[in-house]
This record gives structure tokens, sequence and C-alpha cells, in this order.
């Protein structure tokens, strides 16, 4: 009866092996979650805030082309160079070729998930061209050949001792020094020399404002604006869902963003990038990527709405004890469960299982996602793309068939052993997953039906 | 008032206690309490695998027993959603729809239909409570920590009625405690790893008693409670506002 084992829970349960370490984790995203509720419980207009938000991204996705030319359109008229990519082939064909007209070889980047989305460092790499994360955490994660555990903690799931460990090993730092601002340090002065030295830059976008054809990026390390302000070329790289209608919407989804984020009124630095300062070159590339496709998924076109702030991430129980890389996608957590499967349906089949369904999420999306309904209805959707197996349908089948048939079902010798064997939750295979560290409820004497028909009843 | 009484399948094979407090408890407020006999299960554990297409015929049968009760009155909160969600039926619409909206879960009937401010019971003991998901965020039976919203509960709220009991809170009081249905054993590390921690909150408190309006979230923290031998027992809601 239960279901193949998946990618996801695999990937947990080794996370899981290392007690302390998950427990840490657990208790230092709850930390978030928690500085999160303080800071929207300061907030009296809190839900107000969420339904505006919500509503102007609804409004936006329902006039997306519309918005999105008029951005281009704007853009270009500020002197910015604007292409459209449909996938992320094109995404990282387009920043390459750019790159390639400028002879650069040596990027900084400021931290973007798209980018991590479309695989362009891996891209970039394979073509000689050297690209530096500068976003600290994403800075370390780059050292480890990993990718990012969280979409706004990247090193999220390293302990200070681990970073001491590799910063040892590539920036040769003192062994076991695991002093934060020791180590800090040593990456700056690395990271420095990276911006001084590179000859283009690639951001993220947080907001592009249709109106001004400006965007916006929310970093906490002033790392992007570094980035831009010491190089020629700027390229910023955007999913088509970043497009909001005017400038004065920002001041409802900057609120949002940082406390729903990490618990501040603001992000340290919201940088607006209107057009290039003199001399210099700023390109944006629109990327659709799946995008239009899951804006026709009418179950699931709501998810475009995710501003990636993780407040979902950091309230999930799941994510929480299974940590960012056991999602297997660049988006991991709730969210990235939605995202997922639009993406590769058989590759992701396992994340919206992923999910107790408890709904924490769903209460915490600035924008009001409906997250845990949406990975109830990916779950119809999948298996009945037979993404679940025919052993599975086989007996979902036959469960179906006694549970809907009252004379079948009360027939039935022994009911209590039937739910032992089928009730999924309390499956009793080999296997016994459920009796792996729990014990079976004990079988009492008669059903509450048998004790009606002796008591009560009145049919 | 007529109300028909629907017992989660599993409450029936393993719990029966619990469906006796619960009509026993509904029969003292004043209600003509039936239960009907021909129902099985409301298809929730298919349709949160992803097999909600196969539901149909839980749906005709769940239709078929609670067609015509001025209430359906369910102690569990993941089942009562469940049907008020996604019970469906092409040919009975009209009968469907009226279930949809006559399904409560047992705390919220007892506070905002029969409108008691309190329960006579007795339970001389010292209690945790473990907030169910599905109840509260889905069904609102209590505030919730993500939201701005007024605090309330209206399982403390009857709890704070029963004499000598001491109630306890944890300190994340609302997070899940990994069941999740099939999830429980999909991703058994997981909600193994969840269940602990809502214990050890419970434990740190002192607690003798687990109580919360789902059982199938305290058959998930008993399983590991008795395996690791822990001496905190699990009661349904129900039971302790019908202990005289
Ligand atoms: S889905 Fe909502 S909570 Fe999750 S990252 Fe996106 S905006 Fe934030």
């Amino acid at each position: 009866m239960s279901q193949p084992a998946t990618h996801h829970n695999k990937a947990a349960a080794a996370f899981l092996k290392n007690g302390q370490r998950a427990q840490w984790h657990d208790e230092t995203l709850w930390f978030v979650r928690a500085k999160r509720d303080k800071a929207a419980h300061q907030i009296p207009e809190w839900e107000a805030l969420r339904n505006l938000g919500s509503q102007i991204k609804e409004h936006t996705l329902s006039n997306l082309d519309e918005y999105l030319l008029q951005f281009e359109a704007n853009a270009k008229k500020n002197g910015i160079k604007v292409h459209w990519a449909n996938n992320a082939a094109e995404h990282n064909q387009i920043v390459y070729e750019i790159l390639l007209h400028h002879n650069a070889v040596n990027v900084v980047k400021s931290k973007s998930m798209l980018t991590e989305e479309c695989g362009l460092n891996h891209y970039l790499t394979e073509r000689k061209i050297s690209v530096v994360d500068t976003d600290l955490g994403e800075y370390i994660v780059q050292l480890r050949n990993e990718p990012p555990s969280h979409i706004v903690l990247p090193a999220i799931h390293l302990k200070k001792e681990d970073v001491s460990n590799t910063f040892h090993k590539h920036l040769h730092t003192e062994k076991n020094n695991q002093d934060p601002v020791y180590l800090t340090r040593a990456a700056r002065q690395v990271l420095r020399k990276k911006f001084i030295t590179a000859d283009a830059a690639i951001t993220g976008v947080n907001f592009a404002v249709a109106e001004t054809g400006g965007i916006v990026v929310c970093t906490n390390e002033g790392n992007a604006d570094l980035g831009v302000h010491a190089n020629k070329v700027h390229i910023a790289c955007m999913g088509f869902e970043k497009i909001i209608p005017r400038a004065q919407d920002l001041s409802v989804f900057l609120r949002l963003l940082a406390r729903s984020a990490t618990g501040q009124p603001i992000t340290t630095y919201s940088s607006h990038f209107h057009r290039p300062k003199a001399g210099q070159e700023m390109h944006i590339v629109l990327v659709n990527n799946g995008r239009t496709e899951q804006l026709g998924r009418e179950a699931f076109r709501n998810s475009l709405k995710c501003i990636r702030c993780a407040a979902c991430f950091n309230t999930c129980p799941v994510y929480r004890r299974s940590g960012g890389h056991s999602y297997h996608n660049s988006v991991a957590g709730p969210i990235g469960s939605i995202l997922a499967p639009n993406l590769d349906m058989r590759k992701n089949a396992d994340l919206p299982f992923a999910s107790t369904l408890c709904g924490s999420c769903t209460n915490v999306c600035p924008v009001k996602i409906n997250i845990h309904e949406q990975l109830w209805s990916w779950r119809q959707v999948l298996m009945a793309e037979g993404y679940g197996g025919a052993a599975k349908k086989t007996s979902m089948k036959l469960m179906t068939g006694v549970l809907s048939k009252p004379a079948i079902y009360r027939l039935s010798a022994g009911m209590a052993r039937f739910f032992m064997r089928y009730l999924p939750f309390l499956v009793n295979n080999r296997l016994n997953p459920w009796y792996k560290q729990r014990d079976m409820p004990s079988v009492p004497k008669e059903s509450f039906k048998d004790w009606y028909k002796k008591n009560r009843n009145h049919e | 008032m007529k109300v028909g009484l629907f017992i989660p399948c599993y409450v029936d094979q393993f719990y029966p206690q619990v469906a006796v407090a619960t009509l026993e408890l509904l029969e003292r407020y004043g209600c003509e309490v039936h239960y009907p006999l021909k129902q099985t299960c409301c298809g929730q554990p298919m349709a949160n695998s992803g097999f909600a297409s196969m539901a149909g015929g839980c749906d005709k049968n769940f239709i078929a027993n609670f067609s015509g009760y001025e209430y359906i009155v369910c102690p569990s909160g993941s089942c009562a959603l469940h049907i008020k969600e996604h019970l469906h039926s092409a040919e009975e619409p009209n009968e469907a729809a009226a279930i949809r909206e006559r399904i409560y879960e047992l705390t919220e009937f007892i506070t905002d239909v029969l409108k008691l401010e309190g329960v006579k019971a007795s339970f001389p003991h010292k209690v945790g409570l473990h907030v169910s998901c599905h109840g509260q965020r889905m069904l609102h039976l209590s505030s919730m920590s993500e939201k701005v919203e007024k605090s309330f509960s209206k399982a403390e709220a009857l709890l704070g009625t029963v004499d000598g009991l001491e109630l306890f809170r944890t300190s994340r009081a609302d997070e899940c405690c990994g069941f999740g249905g099939t999830f429980c054993v999909t991703e058994e590390a997981v909600s193994v790893s969840m269940g602990n921690t809502r214990i050890k909150e419970h434990l740190a408190n002192g607690v003798h008693y687990i109580t919360g309006g789902d059982m199938s979230c305290l058959m998930h923290l008993e399983g590991l409670l008795k395996r690791q031998k822990i001496d905190i027992k699990v009661i349904h809601l129900a039971e302790i506002l019908n202990a005289q």
C-alpha cells in the first residue's frame, strides 16, 4: 500500500540520521519563523497587506503579457537592452553571448535563484568563464560545490565549523577558527578583489516595475550594488513573475518581503536600477522557462504570485527536518514542491507528497498562495498521469472497493485486521514503516459498530 | 435535534470508546443521535494519496447514509473537513451540497450549534492539548500563530470548564505532529521526528495526558509514546468532556 520510496523521503531520512544537526537545523529556522511572527504582529494591518499583495499579483497575472511588454518598452526607453528567453537554455545562451561580446571572463553575481534554476554557473564555467557568487552564503556553498539549500539563507544547512573547514581548505584561514567575524572578513577580502577585477556583474531581480521600466534588487549585504557599480556590464536576470504594475506597489511588497523572510522591517539594501550609468551597458533577460505553462494550469497559476521570501520554508516542519537538498530542485520547500512538477513531473512527482498538508505555509505566505491546496491538487494530477505506479493504483482500487461497499465492509470478519493491512497509515506489510518506531494501536474487543448494535440500535 | 453521527473508520475499529463518549455527550446535551450502520470511510486516505478520483464510491455511500440529517457530527477535524471540502456527486449534487453544509466537527458543534459555554465534567489531571492542523487552520477552531488575529480556542474554552483539569500549552503550540495520513508511512523518518518534538514539549510540561480533537494525530503520538515507554496517555477530547 505504501508509495514507492521516493527521493525526498530517502534524502530526508539520511538528513535525520544526524539527529543533533537536524535538531539544530529545525531550531535555527524556527527562530527565523518566530522573528517573522514578531515582525508581522507589529503591523496591525498585516492581513490587509497580504490581501493587497495577493490582489496586485492576481491582477498582474491576469494581464501578464501587457505588463511585460510595457516593462520592455519603458526599459528600452531608459536605455536598457531587453532580451526574452523561452527556457533555461536560451537564457544561458543570451547571457553567454553578452559576456562574449564584451570579452568578459570574470563575472561577479549576486544571489539569483533564477540563474540557479537555469544552471547558469555550470554553463558558463564549462565555457571558461569564471562566475563568483558574492552573497556570503552563496559563496560558501559555491566553494563547496553544493547548490543552495534555501532561497534566502543558502547555506543554512551548514554550521560554523563547516564554514570554518571550507574556508580553511579554500581560503587558507586558520584551522578551527570559527569566529564569524574572522571568517566573514576573510571572505570579504577575497570578494572585494573579485568585484574590482571582474568584467561584468549579474544580478537577480526582486521586482520589475512595468510603469517605470526599472528593477529593484533586495540584499542584506549590498553585494549587488558593489558588483553593478564596479563593472561596465550589468546583466539582470528575471522570471516573468517578477513584474509588478506600478512603482507604488513596491510599498506593499517591500513591507511584506523582508518581514516574511527574516523578520526585518526592510532589507538592508533595496537597490533601484533604472538605467545604465554613463559608460555602462545594462541588460535585462526576461525568462519564461515554464511560467506561461504554469499560468495555464488553473489550479497552479497562483503559485506565480510567489515573491520568494521563503517564509513557507521556515514554517514548514517537513522542510526544517529534511533540509533543502532533499527537495532536489533549485527552489525547495513547500512552494518549490509546487513549482518543480511543472518543470518535470516525472522527476518531481515525489515532492507534493513531502508535506502533511498542515497548512502553515498557506497562512504564512505574504501573497496568500493556497500552497497546501495546490500540493493536494498536484497529488491528484500526478496520480492521474500515472506517476504513482501500477501497484499503488491497484491497491488503492482494492481498498476503495471495500470501503465503498458497506456489505462487504461489514461482512469482512476481523475488520480491525483489514485496517491493519490496508489503511495506508497503518500499513502492515513486510517493511511496515509505521511499526519501525511506533507501536500499533491495540485492537479492542468490539468495534463501535458492534457496541452500538447492542446498546442503541434505532434501525 | 436529530444528529447523524459520523465515526471515522479507524475510530470505529481501534478507538470505540471515543465514539461512545461522543454519542453519550451529544445525548446528554439533548440531541437525538443516530449512527447510520452502513457508513464506512470518508475517502480521505485515498484523496490525500492523490486518488480522489476513486473516492466516488465512498462519496456515494456517505450520501446514502447521511442524507436528511439536520446535523452531522464527527469527532475528527480532518474527516469532517474532507467531507466539507471534497464530498461530491454528479448524480445527487443537492444532497452532497446539503451534507457539506451540515457537517460539524465535535467541538465546533458544541460551541457554535449547541452554544454550550461549558460542560459538566470532571477530569482532575494535568493535560496537554494537541492542536490538530485541519481543525485549527481549515475549520478555524482556534486562532493560528501565523496570522495576525484575535486569539481564541474552542477546545481550550471547553476544557477550561472541566473540573480539576489543569491545561498546559506547548511552546510551538500549533505545530503539526507529523501524522498527515499516508505521510506517516511514506515519510516515516520525518513523521516520527515531528511527533517526537511534540512529545518533548509535552514532557517538559509534565502532563499525564495529551488530548485533542483528532484521534489520528493522537494515534500517531500514542504509537511513539508506547514504543518509548513514556508514561503519558492520549485521550480524545470527547472522553474528557464526557468524564464524570
Ligand atoms: S510561496 Fe509565499 S511564503 Fe513561500 S516563498 Fe513564495 S511568497 Fe514566500
